[in-house]
């Protein structure tokens, strides 16, 4: 009997560390994710067209979010492709689906600069873009992240969410699609979620 | 209808040559060999370009500290780091450094080539003519082959590499 104490001693140990770790990576986990709540914040940007946009455009269709940017060489093309690819496969059964890239650089990214970049990928997507200072909302808003990264030699580069946000038309966020996705899994997610 | 039926055969043509040029091009100075530089087709209103290309050093420790091209405004070296779900960009404003014996690769997601302020956005199927200069083995003209938009090879190719 002596010797199998220690054992259940050290199992226990063992195992409440173990149990700790495992409430530790939730609570990171939970932290870590965009709230799945309704999105509170009000804010007030154009499209690219110059018409004005509130919260309003998250409610009433579901819609596929992106933040990024017209000076993004590699990331942002490549989501917008997929995204232009998944309305593609969608067909009519993607109709209802509104698409919008927001930038994180609406220093740079007029409604112009963002109107002629959005319809090189598709004539489905909005870009939306305004004051700084209220797209900070937007991004605070659906938790995701961006910041200006200064180039020691000049000018800036952004470092973005490259998650593409997938928002109901409850105007709550159902889901996510990571950079690098399989296409017919996002194309299932989306169906699965929005649809 | 021929007519259109020549000009798709030769698009393909232009495509195929072009990609067999892309894929075997080579530049070398001293003992430094430059591999395969390419690039992207630009959005019509983008302002930059990524550059890609594999650097293999044969010789002792070097840096590759600059670089020009007259189709941008400036040339810089960035590097992009995947955090979790955010894209991390920042410019290597010390160049890329080259150990010696080695090979670093510039990629997507990786150490690139920025070209910054493009009046003329790269089109799919052009070489963009810059120079790289090299700490100790010394400038080197280059071409680097544009080819599809970033994401369109993929698009197309689903089926295929299955990811």
């Amino acid at each position: 009997m002596k010797p199998k104490k220690p054992f259940m001693l050290v199992a226990g140990a063992i195992s409440g560390i173990f149990v700790l770790a495992l409430i530790g990576v939730m609570v990171l986990m939970t932290n870590d994710t965009p709230r799945s709540g309704r999105f509170g914040a009000a804010f007030s940007l154009v499209n690219d067209q110059g018409e004005a946009v509130d919260r309003s455009i998250f409610k009433g269709n579901p819609s596929l979010v992106y933040f990024g940017y017209t000076h993004c060489p590699e990331v942002c093309p490549t989501t917008l492709y997929e995204v232009a690819g998944y309305l593609d496969a969608l067909g009519e059964d993607g109709l209802p689906l509104k698409t919008y890239l927001f930038t994180v650089d609406p220093e740079r990214d007029t409604p112009e600069v963002m109107k002629g970049y959005v319809t090189a990928f598709s004539d489905r997507i909005t870009g939306v873009t305004g004051k700084p200072e209220e797209m900070t909302k937007v991004i605070a808003g659906w938790k995701a992240f961006a910041r200006k990264q200064p180039n020691p030699s000049g000018g800036y580069s952004m470092s973005h969410t490259m998650d593409l946000f997938l928002i109901g038309a409850d105007g709550r966020l159902k889901g996510l699609i990571p950079y690098g996705a399989d296409h017919n899994e996002a194309v299932e997610k989306i169906r699965a979620t929005l649809l | 209808m021929i007519r259109n039926k020549i000009a798709g055969a030769g698009a393909i043509l232009c495509t195929m040559l072009a990609f067999g040029v892309a894929e075997g091009h080579e530049f070398k100075v001293g003992q430094i060999e430059i591999g395969h530089p390419y690039s992207r087709a630009m959005l019509p209103v983008a302002k930059v370009g990524g550059g890609y290309m594999k650097l293999t050093n044969n010789g002792a420790a070097d840096r590759l500290v600059s670089a020009t091209s007259a189709r941008a405004g400036s040339v810089e070296f960035h590097e992009m780091k995947m955090n979790g779900a955010i894209m991390e960009m920042r410019e290597l404003d010390s160049g890329i450094a080259l150990p010696a014996k080695s090979t670093v690769e510039l990629k997507p997601g990786g150490y690139h080539v920025m070209f910054m302020n493009v009046t003329q956005p790269f089109k799919e199927g052009e070489m963009v003519k810059a120079t790289l200069v090299f700490e100790k083995a010394g400038p080197v003209d280059v071409e680097f082959s544009v080819g599809p938009v970033a994401g369109e090879k993929g698009h197309g190719a689903h089926a295929e590499h299955g990811k």
